[in-house]
């Protein structure tokens, strides 16, 4: 059974015209799967249907086999317990410091009052330093967030993600404000959170050539449809043409 | 190209220059106002100030009846002001585009705020001052009102410009609204929030002693007083410990703003 199955997916912003149309895949427990396509193709679109921070205007999705699109508040909030999701400007609270960043992502299990005065477990807090460790940053726990670098800041999102324990990891361009060395930082630890964890990712890219290195399959967007599913190895140049056009193709290489 | 849109934009300002010097000699005509006698006239009224506006050593005997009523005015303000902040707050959550709960009380929470804000504290203090009556109530609800219009006003921008961002990330993982404001919005927020209201504490401060000459309260009151009696020795000592007590209170806030922003 697979973890993930998107039918029939259709979106609309504003009743006219149509951001994602007619979407069909089916996502495996473990893959890392990166969806790619030019800018406006509906990558985020398509990643926020899936945990619904943008409500389904047509088709299912089926998470765990549990339609996302019938669920009710609280059936949501389990789900997005579920799903941990990391942006590409790491969206933390800046002025807070980098362990209380950590432990927001344990907000999903709590009750109002047990969240509004912070009340965690020691197991949690460990957990919390254990990641910060993982990669690299328990140095920082008690810096404030807007005093770290990028890359760091990307960290401690990939931190707030993983202790939801989540099944599923939703990135929308998590590389995209950062230089080279620090990308691959990132990708590697994404890779690495995906093969010893365990965890399912969907990882929106702009980088072809980072999709096909760290990728065990593609989804191709283009104007909201997909034009191309398959593994990495197999998307050929005239594939990536068809996908960005190819005057843009030339524009992404150099 | 960028050359024409400068060579454009000379022509506007000059166009725009004329406009207004013929509104303002439009309004001049309509209103004689005449411009020369009137700065014929600041000689003499410097002068006069120089002359009458003296503290004199008996008008020092007045000082702790004066000081009285200041400390009455700056506390109705810090008070009205505080009062304000925390409706505001509320107001301001239910206003902004990242925190509301849903569209009507966004709307109706905007609409408070404008609504209070459009309306001058003098205008408020008139309207009160009808149902209230001359007491030192009318002028704090004056000073209330009018604050929770602008304060609301400025929350609001706070909370949208600093906190889409994390709001949208803590959605995602299944954090409750209560969680979000009070974890996210709250924290990011509050420095500025707080200086707004420290601003706010500023120009209620000064906005107090008109209201007070309206409402018949505070230091406005004595300075009402003391004016409509032309001891005007008394009028320089009041409006001198006023500027000195803004100047004050200025500093203060300042200090305050270094340490939490
Ligand atoms: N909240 C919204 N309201 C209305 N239209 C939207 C909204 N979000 C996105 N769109 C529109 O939907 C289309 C797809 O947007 P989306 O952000 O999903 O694309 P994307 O592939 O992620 O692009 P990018 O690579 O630039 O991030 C765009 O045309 C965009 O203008
Ligand atoms: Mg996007």
């Amino acid at each position: 059974m697979p973890l993930l199955k998107v039918e029939g997916l259709g979106k609309l912003y504003d009743g006219e015209t149509k951001v994602l149309r007619d979407v069909n895949f089916e996502v495996e427990a473990g893959e890392f799967l990166s969806i790619i396509g030019p800018s406006g193709a509906g990558k985020s679109t398509l990643l926020r249907c899936i945990n619904r921070m943008v409500e389904i205007s047509e088709g299912k999705v089926i998470f765990d086999d549990l339609d996302v699109g019938e669920m009710r508040k609280k059936e949501l909030r389990k789900l997005r317990t579920n799903i941990g999701m990391i942006f590409q400007h790491y969206n933390l609270v800046p002025r807070l410091t980098v362990i209380e960043n950590v432990l927001h992502g344990r907000f999903g299990y709590k009750s109002t009052l047990q969240g509004v005065f912070a009340r965690f477990t020691e197991e949690e807090k460990e957990r919390a330093f254990f990641l910060l460790d993982k990669l690299g940053i328990a140095e920082h726990a008690y810096k404030r967030c807007d005093q770290l670098s990028g890359g760091q800041q990307q960290r401690v999102g990939i931190c707030r993600a993983l202790i939801q324990e989540p099944k599923l990891i939703l990135c929308d361009e998590p590389i995209a404000s950062l230089d080279p060395n620090s990308s691959k930082v990132i990708m590697d630890y994404l890779k690495q959170i995906s093969t010893e964890m365990g965890i399912t990712c969907l990882v929106n890219l702009h980088q072809v050539d980072v999709a096909k290195e760290y990728a065990d399959r593609i989804i191709g967007l283009k104007k909201g449809e997909i034009v191309f599913d398959g593994p990495s190895k197999l998307l050929y140049e005239d594939q990536i043409e068809n996908i960005y056009g190819i005057e843009t193709r030339e524009l992404i290489t150099v | 190209m960028n050359e024409k849109k400068i060579h454009k934009n000379k022509w506007q300002t000059t166009i725009f220059l004329l406009i207004i010097i013929f509104i303002t000699y439009l309004s001049t005509a309509i209103t004689d106002f005449n411009f020369i006698d009137s700065i014929a006239t600041i000689p003499a009224a410097i002068g006069w100030m120089f002359t009458n506006l003296m503290v004199t050593q008996e008008s020092m005997a007045k000082m702790p009846a004066i000081m009285e009523k200041l400390g009455e005015t700056i506390f109705m303000s810090i008070a009205a002001t505080t009062l304000a902040a925390v409706v505001s707050l509320f107001l301001a959550l239910l206003g902004s585009k990242t925190t509301k709960v849903n569209n009507i009380f966004s709307m109706l929470a905007r609409f408070i705020a404008s609504f209070s804000r459009n309306i001058p504290v003098v205008a408020w203090s008139l309207i009160l001052l009808i149902s209230f009556g001359q007491n030192s109530v009318t002028g704090f609800l004056a000073l209330f009102v009018a604050t929770l219009g602008f304060l609301t006003r400025a929350f609001i921008e706070s909370i949208d410009e600093a906190n889409q961002s994390s709001v949208e990330a803590l959605t995602a993982t299944g954090a409750t609204y209560f969680h979000i404001v009070s974890k996210a919005v709250i924290p990011q927020s509050l420095p500025q929030m707080l200086s707004w209201i420290l601003f706010m504490i500023e120009t209620n401060i000064r906005s107090a002693t008109l209201v007070g000459i309206l409402t018949g309260t505070g230091i406005g009151y004595m300075f009402d007083l003391y004016y409509k009696s032309m001891n005007y020795n008394v009028v320089a000592l009041i409006t001198f410990t006023i500027v000195i007590a803004v100047i004050v209170i200025e500093l203060i806030s300042n200090k305050i703003r270094k340490v939490i922003l």
